[in-house]
């Protein structure tokens, strides 16, 4: 589904991906470890496409075709989704609000008319339901005030909304406590499908105890400099990143 | 024959009118004006040099020949204005074509309060006894624009609401201007009067229906006596070569509430003085704006707030969103008197500029002479935020719409304030326009 080849990329002239290589079929989770400055959040921001971030060679497919010339939204539209490390506040922009015009530009994208107003809210609440939202959550400004865990489980909300092909998470774990862990683990798992891919983003090996990976990669100094099974992480857990660099 | 200065042409026109016998008014109004005028001609109209204009240049919207007398009434079809009325909800209606009341488009009433003609109460030996209480009681001496009002001031709203009443719909004001004459000066003068426990909602607008040039210098007291409410919003939507003055003060009696909401997003050039005065306690006094601006638009609010009496509170929310060229000042004096203890007085003020070649001037000023009081300002200027707007477009929202909600949502907490449905999905609507773009959804 998304070939990653070759990519270096930095920022204001710092390099931080190196060349990195990774392809990730329809079906598969594959989990991105590494320590602290190795590149993982900017491998994810590349990929959905923060501007910030100059990409001097290599190339993204997505299907066979390159998206490294679409701005982030024309990636949105073709099924990228990343869920961020830090969601933004968004004050005066609730979140039914944000996801009624989140939507209904892709099905513009895609040549369709405006989702009716009740299919828009039958969706919202299945969707809430399967994350165990508080409605209350919904009426409130985007992420403005939310703890850290209930901005992660929004994240994963608009996942559930927008339906993606390939979900980035960028450390979906860090800020959760273990129940909340549990509910969005378990929410990303009810949505994954053989036709959709996640790419998760971690630190720590906690998180993929329950989104369970098929391929573990050891991000450093911005190259993958070893792939795995999902006992590679394990081995990470016990090890720590010292005897990999 | 070299173009006469303005200010000359005005002080001789009011020298015609008056040979002419036309201000055949109550002795006290025309006092009033005689005084006006001398105290405008002394003045002159302001320029950059005087502390309070010195970020807005009347220069270029001074340049003209106006036309100054208003003629007859225009042939305006009502279909050709119908946008401009809020009509989505019943109301009374003050309707005036060139500074000539249009009888065919108002919709006035006698019936246990009076919402009416300014001009008609001049004449009226019935509205002496408000007038001589109230006209020009707040305005006078105020600024030279003022000044310049109270001398040729002949038509208006007229609104005096008793005591005990609760006005079943709002009030439009709407002043249109028809292109009848290449460059006109109007200067409209609106007189509230509420009376205690009464509450009143009016919504005045300014429209040019063509693209000649119009200067309009308005003049509005509104007096709000005990326990009343009154809320008056101000649509300033105009268009290119339309200019606005607009002087609105406000007096407030014990425990009323009174409201002042401005939107401004056309014309070419806008300065809206509007002054509070408390007199009495517990007193509630809000003051909000958005200002939405492109090209080479200009909108100066200069607002004061002048706390006489203990225990009285005044909220202040200004937004400012400048595109382009586009130029916005914001002058909010707060002044809290040394009787004025227990105070409470807020004052915020947020802009965004979008233009590279956008200006904003703020500039809050306390002046605190009471001990026990809580009064903050709080001023920001800045750009759209980038994470925001990359988190949007994460999600599937192309940048135009994206930077369009941040925009919105920056003033929405205004727009939140409207207290009549109708017209705040028409503000949303304007404001929705005015970004060039569809909001996916109703707010």
């Amino acid at each position: 589904m998304i070939q990653i080849k070759n990519i270096h990329a930095g920022i204001e002239g710092k390099s931080i991906l190196n060349g990195i290589n990774l392809s990730v079929k329809a079906g598969e989770v594959h989990a991105i470890m590494g320590p602290n400055g190795s590149g993982k959040s900017t491998l994810s921001s590349v990929i959905a496409g923060n501007e910030t971030y100059e990409v001097s060679q290599g190339d993204i497919l997505l299907d066979n075709e390159s998206i490294l010339e679409l701005s982030p939204d024309e990636r949105a539209h073709k099924g990228v989704f990343m869920s961020f490390q830090y969601p933004i506040e968004i004050p005066g922009v609730s979140t039914t609000n944000f996801m009624k015009t989140a939507i209904n530009a892709k099905r513009k994208a895609h040549g369709l008319e405006d989702l009716p107003a009740k299919d828009m809210l039958k969706l919202i609440r299945e969707k809430s339901e399967l994350l165990e939202m508080d409605r209350k959550f919904l009426s409130r400004s985007l992420n403005e005030g939310f703890s850290g865990g209930e901005k992660k489980r929004n994240e994963i909300f608009q996942m559930a909304m927008l339906e993606p092909k390939l979900a980035i998470l960028d450390e979906t774990d860090s800020g959760l406590d273990i129940d909340a862990l549990k509910v969005v683990a378990n929410g990303v798992n009810k949505l994954r499908n053989k036709d959709n891919a996640v790419i998760v983003i971690t630190h720590y090996q906690r998180l993929l105890d329950y989104i369970i990976p098929d391929f573990v990669h050891v991000l450093h100094n911005g190259k993958i400099v070893k792939s795995g099974g999902k006992e590679l992480a394990l081995e990470l857990e016990e090890k720590g990143y010292d005897w990999l660099k | 024959m070299a173009k006469m200065d303005l200010q000359e042409k005005l002080v001789s026109s009011f020298m015609v009118l008056e040979n002419l016998g036309e201000l055949d008014l109550d002795s006290n109004v025309h006092a009033i004006r005689t005084e006006a005028i001398s105290a405008f001609e002394k003045q002159g109209f302001p320029t950059k040099k005087d502390e309070e204009w010195k970020y807005t240049s009347l220069r270029s919207v001074l340049n003209h020949d106006y036309s100054v007398f208003p003629k007859a009434e225009s042939e305006v079809e009502f279909k050709d204005v119908k946008k401009y009325f809020l009509h989505e909800v019943d109301s009374y209606k003050l309707v005036f074509i060139d500074g000539v009341y249009s009888s065919f488009l108002s919709d006035t009433t006698h019936d246990g309060y009076d919402i009416c003609l300014l001009s008609a109460a001049f004449k009226k030996p019935k509205y002496k006894m408000v007038l001589d209480k109230y006209y020009n009681a707040l305005a006078q001496q105020k600024n030279s624009l003022t000044d310049l009002n109270t001398a040729f001031s002949m038509e208006g709203a007229y609104i005096n609401i008793p005591k005990n009443i609760v006005l079943p719909k709002p009030i439009q004001i709407l002043n249109f201007y028809s292109g009848s004459e290449k460059e006109i000066l109007l200067q409209p003068r609106n007189i509230v009067v509420v009376g205690k426990n009464s509450h009143c909602q009016i919504i005045e607008r300014h429209q040019s229906l063509s693209d000649n040039v119009v200067l309009t210098n308005s003049v509005t007291e509104i007096f709000v006596g005990k326990r009343a409410i009154v809320d008056f919003y101000k649509i300033q939507n105009d268009n290119e070569n339309a200019s606005l003055i607009d002087n609105t003060f406000v007096q407030q009696k014990e425990s009323s509430i009174a409201s002042v909401n401005t939107f401004s997003f056309g014309g070419k050039l806008t300065r809206n003085n509007l002054e509070f005065y408390h007199e009495g306690e517990h007193i509630e006094s809000h003051l909000n704006g958005i200002s939405i601006l492109d090209k080479k638009q200009h909108v100066d609010n200069h607002t004061i707030v002048k706390h006489q009496s203990p225990n009285c509170e005044s909220f202040e929310l200004y937004k400012g969103i400048y595109d382009d060229a586009s130029t916005g000042v914001f002058n909010g004096k707060v002044i809290v008197d040394q009787e004025a203890q227990k105070t409470n007085a807020f004052q915020q003020n947020n802009n965004i500029l979008i233009g590279d070649k956008a200006t904003i001037n703020a500039k809050p000023q306390l002046e605190i002479f009471a001990d026990d009081v809580k009064c903050s300002h709080g001023c920001t200027i800045g750009q759209l935020d980038e994470s925001a707007l990359f988190y949007m477009q994460s999600r599937g929202i192309p940048t135009k719409e994206a930077k369009a909600l941040l925009l919105y949502a920056f003033g929405n907490e205004v727009v939140e304030k409207i207290k009549i449905p109708e017209l705040k999905s028409r503000i949303t609507k304007l404001i929705a326009n005015k970004l060039g773009v569809k909001l996916g959804f109703e707010f």
